[in-house]
């Protein structure tokens, strides 16, 4: 034990660290506790001398605003859509780079590319891919020709053409877009885990696997996912924090209008919907819905937990 | 079923392209192994003892020579159809099953005519708990379990399949000394029970004299000497394998022989018939030597350690090779401790003549 006259020394070391915890974490959390509960609050009424009374009222507007169910919606089903389709492509993905010999650095490279590259080019690149004509605003008479590379493909193989993100687009054609491109994005850490995981399984259990006699399906099921449950586990916990954080992506493929030009905030995000009532500077309102979110990722991750805590192994 | 290896080579490449530095991890090994026997593969650190085990279970293929089980070549047999169970030196048990899942495991695996119904399953996995002792131990997972424990899983489930070949990879590495003791005795009686032909490897020579019908001594991939314990024990062929078996190691000594006489040093301690004059290396075990006050061998005494039934008198001299002479003597000889020098005279079936440089040993008549 440190020595009780030493303690202050161990408190000043200790300083640095713990005066930017306490502005840039503790502080701001409490301040979105006291900005969520004080009705219709406002920072820019209170620069101007105005008082609030204390109530849950920013959570009922927010609950009651159709604009947030929606935006729940959009979020939950981004997260159930791509958490499990991303897991698993990862998944198979890392297992067959970790059993080739010869181009497995290259490939690991190529792979992990898309972590390193700004996921709003990214999104601009993807938005032209599913773009359905020349441009974004094409108006009737302007443009004819199909511009996207995936409907040239879906044409090429004699398909209709879909009309993926421009205006007058289905909600389902946006969302299957969004999952594309959020699973795509997804890929390079899942992978990156997952090879890292697979690569500090001991080798001789496959020796011994081989020795048992083990087909390679069962190899699988039997030895790889159950050793691997530790990092599986990681990723899709860390997935799901990360759906519902989903924000960026949705800017990247739509703008700012987060939907079609014809249905604006139509994919628009829980966290999206945050940053809309900042903008409109109804801080008491974005506090309320970022706590919201809060208790929805905590509720999830503790599920996860529990959930985990039975499969994975060891 | 007897094991045959013919002319068992395995050479791995050179990992770095520049120097052409290839390993020859097995030299021509030739042996068969007879049907039911304990054999104890024996050698020093990477002298290819695992590597003669991992072809014999295929996981390794060699790069030439025949391997056979029985009558039927299995050289480019795949692992799973060898019929082997496999123990790892570190046992290999799969962390995230419990100990009769994975004793189950690999008849989980089985297919076809050979599949068993659940019921049997259990049977067989319980019939090689039993074998092992560790029938109380099975809902547990492999960490649950002491070293020993684990090992007697890994042998049962490498025994629940019934295998043709037992192969046991340095089992006994992990245990301390009691446990060591105890878990030889045990393979040893479940080699016996069962009757499977199994390879025992291990570097360490007495776990391997004391339980192995047949030892085969091994040196950077060659094979030295295949015979008994006690025949290799008290005939090895070469000064590597003298040195390598008993405990206390053999002393060694540098020594000529001229005349018909073999010298330690200036001492003339034997005379012997048809043997040609040389500089030779002479190997003594620590229990060749007598106490005898008119002996032809003088050394200067150290001290003598009281071990009950024998007393073990060290002394020097300076033809010895190894840093002090550690000689074996039943302690009705009483050792005089105050006198400065000790005088043996040597055993013959004892010492053991090597030629100085290829270090082979030569044969020669007693006088
Ligand atoms: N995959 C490999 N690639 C290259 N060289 C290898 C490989 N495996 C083994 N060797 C070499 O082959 C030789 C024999 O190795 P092996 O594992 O058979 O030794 P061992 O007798 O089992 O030793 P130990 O008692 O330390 O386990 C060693 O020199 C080792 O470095
Ligand atoms: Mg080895």
């Amino acid at each position: 034990m440190v020595d009780n006259k030493q303690q202050w020394k161990a408190w000043l070391y200790l300083s640095p660290a713990i005066i930017l915890l306490l502005v840039f974490t503790v502080w701001p959390i409490i301040n979105t506790l006291r900005m969520a509960f004080l009705e219709g609050y406002s920072a820019q009424a209170e620069v101007g001398g105005a008082t609030f009374e204390f109530g849950i009222g920013n959570f009922l507007k927010v609950i009651e605003y159709k604009k947030f169910l929606q935006c729940m919606q959009n979020t939950i089903l981004l997260c159930v859509l791509t958490v499990p389709i991303s897991t698993l492509l990862a998944l198979l993905i890392a297992v067959a780079l970790n059993s080739i010999k010869g181009l497995q650095k290259i490939l690991q490279t190529i792979f992990f590319l898309p972590y390193v590259t700004n996921s709003i080019a990214i999104g601009m690149v993807f938005a032209a891919m599913f773009n359905i004509v020349g441009s974004f605003h094409g108006t009737e008479n302007e443009i004819i020709q199909t511009a996207g590379i995936i409907n040239n493909v879906i044409e090429f193989f004699g398909g209709e053409r879909v009309n993926w993100i421009n205006a007058g687009s289905q909600y389902w054609a946006n969302i299957t877009v969004m999952v594309v491109y959020i699973v795509w994005n997804a890929l390079p850490f899942k992978i990156l885990v997952l090879l890292g995981g697979l690569q500090s399984i001991n080798a001789q259990y496959y020796d011994a696997a081989k020795v048992d006699g083990t087909s390679r399906s069962r190899v699988f099921a039997r030895i790889t996912v159950p050793l691997l449950s530790p990092m599986l586990a990681y990723v899709i916990i860390t997935g799901f924090i990360g759906g519902f954080k989903e924000y960026t992506s949705i800017v990247g493929i739509f703008g700012e209008t987060m939907g079609p030009p014809d249905a604006p905030g139509r994919l628009n995000t829980m966290v999206g919907f945050v940053y809309e009532a900042l903008e409109n500077k109804h801080q008491g309102r974005a506090s309320a819905a970022a706590l919201i979110l809060f208790v929805i990722i905590l509720i999830v991750t503790r599920l996860n937990m529990r959930f985990g805590k039975k499969s994975v192994y060891y | 079923m007897k094991v045959v290896l013919e002319n068992l080579t395995k050479i791995f490449p050179s990992r770095n392209k520049k120097s052409n530095e290839e390993v020859i991890a097995v030299n021509n090994f030739n042996f068969e192994i007879p049907d039911g026997k304990l054999i104890g593969l024996l050698g020093p650190s990477g002298c290819g003892k695992s590597t003669t085990l991992y072809m014999l279970s295929g996981l390794q293929k060699p790069t030439s020579g025949k391997i056979y089980f029985g009558d039927d070549d299995v050289t480019e047999l795949a692992t799973e159809k060898r019929g082997i169970g496999l123990v790892f030196q570190n046992y290999a048990l799969y962390p995230h099953m419990t100990v009769k899942q994975n004793i189950l495991f690999p008849l989980q695996n089985l297919k076809g005519e050979e599949k068993m119904s659940k019921e049997e399953m259990l049977e067989r996995a319980y019939y090689a708990a039993k074998l092992v002792q560790i029938d109380e131990l099975m809902d547990r997972k492999p960490n649950e379990l002491s070293g020993g424990q684990q090992q007697r899983v890994a042998i049962a489930r490498a025994l629940v399949k019934m295998p043709r070949i037992l192969l046991l990879d340095e089992p006994l590495s992990n245990l301390d000394a009691r446990l060591r003791l105890q878990t030889r005795e045990e393979i040893r009686r479940i080699q016996k029970e069962t009757g499977i032909t199994t390879v025992f490897v291990t570097h360490d020579q007495e776990e391997a004299m004391s339980i192995s019908d047949l030892i085969v001594v091994m040196k950077l991939g060659v094979v030295q000497q295949i015979g008994k314990p006690q025949e290799v024990y008290d005939n090895p062929v070469n000064l590597f394998v003298a040195k390598f078996l008993g405990t206390p190691p053999i002393n060694v000594f540098d020594g000529k022989i001229k005349g018909g006489k073999v010298y330690i040093g200036e001492d003339a301690v034997m005379e012997v018939k048809d043997a040609a004059d040389q500089d030779v290396i002479i190997g003594i075990r620590p229990e060749g030597f007598n106490l005898d006050e008119n002996g032809p061998f003088h050394c200067k005494l150290e001290n003598v350690e009281v071990m009950g039934r024998d007393v073990s008198v060290v002394s020097t001299n300076a033809a010895s090779l190894n840093p002090v002479i550690r000689s074996i003597i039943n302690s009705d000889n009483k050792v005089n401790t105050e006198s400065e020098t000790v005088r043996y005279s040597i055993k013959p079936h004892k010492m053991f003549v090597f030629n100085k440089e290829t270090e082979e040993r030569i044969y020669f008549e007693v006088k």
